[in-house]
Parts: structure tokens; C-alpha cells; sequence
């Protein structure tokens, strides 16, 4: 049972709402940026096949931050002249662009791996495509929880 | 005494001791962090806190002020320094932070303007005698003539204040390890400052962290270098005697 | 100051594959956050990363406001023969920042 004290201090660290989520409440929020993500999906595959596979995303299922998430993408791939990772991208559901990065690789790199951080604005699916030599495409997804530290600064330095 | 009363006592007596975390059970924030942002401290590659580092390395050995000097130019290594702040400086006749130790050398040794609190130089001047500490504990200097500010800092640690009512204490002493808002709630030692602070996605100081502690518990907030806080730090700094430095550290 | 740091193996054995971490200095504005007035604060990111081995493009990236501040970049390449590694990062109001790094491979 939360106690009134919890409950105050929980009411005001929810209060901190930042600047940006307020002035983005559209009533069609979601479906406006799963819309977006789709079309950044389109934008990268044209009418390919996209299939689950090949590709290993990384990200922590809990996060302590949602300002910098330690992201990485591996693919299974002989990285030869032959058969090689072209391209890895990274989509979101949720953040205001679906677009996180976008890697250009090839034989040199050795092996099909990329490590950033980035940022996650809630709770959300990441999906990594990557583009085959052949022109083939695989993925993969992570879901993440994403929270709201507590004792926020807001218009405090 | 009568049955009652020693009871009464005792639950006095134990009440105020159940405040204080015992020495062994003290835990840096670093173990209350995910793996995953452990890793990004470990790795002096990864850990952006060493932009910082590497800024401060080059403000060090650059001659400034009308006195045309550079720090390196008095100082070889400053390990053990930050182990050992907020010290007293006899000039001011009170305890005073690193930030404001490297500001008081700039304004009388360099002659040369103070660096702004939380500016990028001055952040980068302590990050780069911090880390010279790593891996040292944490030892402030107290004696008789710094007891009254650590009197002081442990009265503000422990009072209730703000809309909230709340004390660090009641957080950091009685509850840690339990959730806020999602969060871990620390003992709250300052073994990593300054700070690469996710929150803020920059480096900071301890007295910008305490500065959005009390603002988060809907208190009057201090100001940056204000008695106040300086005494607040030292006494954090005290409590967290003998527990490893690891600046620059990363904290979410 | 500096703006970049990179971290690559000093030397390496001929087709072994190296790792590279490298961190740049930037805040990455996203173009989202507001003032306390109200005020959008302008996108202000670093738009694209490079990796040259002696001249040759050996991985590029196309980065947007959902990566994080300081950018971290780490990514393998094969250590093909000694020589330099140019990093380069370009971003939004003339941001361009250089770095390099040397590569003893045996």
C-alpha cells in the first residue's frame, strides 16, 4: 500500500514533465509516430521482404536512464567480397523521429558489429535492419522500460 | 528508572542511531547502477567523463592570467587532492570545495579571473585532479577547526525541509536501495564527482547534484559555493570516509 | 581542447580485426527541447561520422538527434597494413572535427 508520503513524493517527481513532452501532447501521438516508423521502414527497404533473423540487437530490457541507452547490433555475416553487410539501421516506435542511425559497412570492417548510445524517449520496441550484399533484408528487435529518474533539475542548473 | 521509561529510552536511543548507514554496508552508486552503465565507467574509452579529463590536462599545463602561468608550472601530480576536499583554507577561515580551491589559485596565483561554477574549464580543472585520486579513499581532514562545519553539514542532512518535509536522511540513511519513481534510491556517497551525469548528458559537480536534490524535495534550493552547501558536502564527504574515489564517474 | 577521442589498438597482426571506441565532445541538441519561456532550442547534432584507413572509407555513419550527447562510436575494421586512420565528424553549423590515430600492423 503506498503511504500518503510515497505518494507525494512520487506525485512530485512525476510533475517534472519536460518541456518537449508538453508541447508534443497530439491526441494521435502513437499513431503518428508508428506511421512515421513505418515510413522510415519503407524509405530503407522499398517492398523487400523483411525477416527476423541474422541480426542480434542489444540494449538493456531496464534502463537507468532513457538519455543515453547503450545500444548494439551484431550480424551474423562472412563480411567477404561475396557476402557482406552493406548496411545496419536503427528505427524507433516512440521517439519523435523513428530514425536512431544508420551504418554504412562493408568487407573491411571484418566483422558486421556497431556499439553507440542513444536515446529512448518511453517504453518502446528498437528495431535493427540490416542490408545483405545480395539485397536481402534481416532484423531484429529489443523492447525497453524506460523511467523517469527522480529529483529532476527542471529549469535548474 | 521504571520499566516503562527504559523503554522509552531505548527506542529514543536506538531511533537515533538506525539513521546512520553502518560503515560496512556502505555501497559507492555505482553498484546501484545497471551493468550496462557500469560498463560505460570502466572504460576510459566509453566514458565521456574523459573529454573532460583530457580538457582539463591541456587548461593545466596553459599559462593564464596577468601572472602568466600555468598550473603545471607550481604543480606536479595532484594525487591525493581530491581525496581530501572540501579543506579548510585558512584565508577564507572555513572549509572550501575543489572548484573553489582551483579558483582562489587562479584569482591569486595566476591572477587571473574566477572560472564560472559549472563552466566547462572549471569542470574540466576538476576532472583532471579528481581522477589523479581514483581508486584513493576518501579522507577529509577533520579537526577542531572543521568539526563546526561538519556539525553543520550533518544538521542540514538530517533536517527536515521544504513542501516535503522530507530530510536526505529519511531517503539516503533510512531507504536506500528501495524505488522512487522508478529509480534505485542511493546512500548518496560522493565517490564519483564530478559526475558524467546521464540526467544532464554533461559533467557536473557535486554542488549541481545536491542543487537538484533539494529542488526535487521542493526546498529552498542554495546556492552554488554558498556556506550552506559547502558544509552539506563536507559532511557527505565525511560519511563517506575511507570508500573509493572513481572519478570521473557516470551516474544515471 | 579536445573534442574527440579515439582508442585504437597500437598495433595489430596483418588480418586481425581491430576494435575502435571513439567519443566526440557534443551536446547533439535534438530540436525538441523547449526553454523555460517556451522557446524550441534549434537542432544542433553531428550529422555524420568517418572512418578513412589510409584514405580508404572504412565505415560511415549517419547519426540523428535519438543519439545520445558525446557520441560514442565503436565499430571493428581489418588491420590490413600499418599506416593512419582519419576520423572525421561533420555536423550542423560548420561542426567538423578531425582526428587521427597511427597503426603499426605486422
Amino acid at each position: 500500500m503506498t503511504t500518503r508520503r510515497e505518494f507525494l513524493v512520487l506525485a512530485a517527481a512525476s510533475a517534472a514533465i519536460p518541456q518537449a513532452a508538453k508541447a508534443q501532447l497530439d491526441p494521435n501521438l502513437a499513431a503518428n509516430r508508428k506511421a512515421a516508423f513505418r515510413a522510415a521502414l519503407k524509405q530503407i527497404v522499398g517492398d523487400s521482404p523483411v525477416r527476423a533473423g541474422r541480426v542480434k540487437l542489444t540494449l538493456p530490457p531496464l534502463i537507468d536512464n532513457g538519455n543515453s541507452v547503450p545500444l548494439s547490433v551484431s550480424v551474423e555475416s562472412p563480411m567477404s567480397e561475396a557476402d557482406h553487410v552493406k548496411a545496419i539501421h536503427v528505427l524507433t516506435e516512440k521517439n519523435p523521429l523513428p530514425d536512431v542511425v544508420g551504418v554504412v559497412l562493408g568487407p573491411r570492417a571484418g566483422r558486421a558489429s556497431f556499439a553507440t548510445r542513444v536515446r529512448l524517449a518511453d517504453t518502446q520496441t528498437v528495431t535493427a535492419i540490416a542490408q545483405m550484399s545480395d539485397g536481402s533484408f534481416w532484423s531484429d528487435a529489443a523492447e525497453v522500460v524506460v523511467t523517469l529518474s527522480a529529483c529532476l533539475e527542471e529549469g535548474l542548473i | 528508572m521504571s520499566p516503562r521509561l527504559l523503554l522509552l529510552a531505548f527506542f529514543v536511543v536506538a531511533r537515533a542511531w538506525a539513521g546512520e548507514i553502518a560503515p560496512e554496508q556502505r555501497r559507492s552508486g555505482y553498484e546501484m547502477m545497471s551493468r550496462e552503465t557500469q560498463k560505460i565507467q570502466d572504460d576510459d574509452a566509453t566514458n565521456p567523463g574523459m573529454l573532460w579529463v583530457l580538457d582539463g590536462e591541456a587548461l593545466w599545463k596553459r599559462k593564464a592570467g596577468a601572472a602568466d602561468r600555468a598550473c603545471a608550472d607550481c604543480h606536479q601530480s595532484m594525487r591525493g587532492v581530491a581525496a581530501r576536499y572540501p579543506a579548510f583554507d585558512p584565508a577564507r577561515g572555513r572549509p572550501v570545495t575543489l572548484e573553489q580551491r582551483i579558483n582562489s589559485c587562479r584569482v591569486d596565483h595566476q591572477k587571473a579571473p574566477p572560472l564560472p561554477y559549472e563552466s566547462k574549464e572549471l569542470l574540466a580543472l576538476s576532472a583532471y585532479v579528481a581522477r589523479q585520486s581514483r581508486g584513493l579513499p576518501i579522507e577529509p581532514k577533520i579537526e577542531a577547526r572543521t568539526k563546526p562545519f561538519l556539525d553543520s553539514g550533518r544538521e542540514a542532512f538530517h533536517r527536515r525541509q521544504g513542501q516535503l518535509n522530507l530530510s536526505c536522511s529519511q531517503c539516503h540513511d533510512d531507504n536506500w536501495g528501495k524505488k522512487l519513481a522508478g529509480s534505485v534510491i542511493p546512500q548518496a556517497h560522493p565517490t564519483g564527482y564530478p559526475i558524467y551525469r546521464l540526467e544532464w548528458q554533461n559533467l557536473g559537480s557535486l554542488g549541481r547534484r545536491l542543487r537538484n536534490c533539494v529542488f526535487g524535495i521542493r526546498a529552498q534550493v542554495p546556492e552554488l559555493g554558498s556556506d550552506e552547501l559547502v558544509d552539506l558536502e563536507l559532511y557527505l564527504m565525511w560519511r563517506a570516509r575511507g570508500m573509493k574515489i572513481e572519478a570521473p564517474g557516470v551516474r544515471p | 581542447m579536445a573534442r574527440a577521442v579515439v582508442t585504437v589498438p597500437p598495433r595489430a597482426k596483418r588480418g586481425e580485426i581491430v576494435e575502435i571506441k571513439t567519443l566526440a565532445q557534443h551536446a547533439m541538441e535534438t530540436g525538441f527541447r523547449r526553454t523555460q519561456t517556451g522557446e524550441l532550442i534549434p537542432r544542433d547534432i553531428i550529422r555524420s561520422f568517418s572512418c578513412s584507413y589510409n584514405g580508404v572509407e572504412v565505415c560511415r555513419v549517419e547519426l540523428h538527434p535519438a543519439i545520445a550527447a558525446n557520441p560514442l562510436i565503436a565499430f571493428t575494421t581489418v588491420a590490413t597494413e600499418s599506416g593512419t586512420l582519419q576520423f572525421r565528424w561533420v555536423g550542423d553549423n560548420g561542426y567538423t572535427v578531425t582526428e587521427i590515430a597511427p597503426i603499426k600492423v605486422e
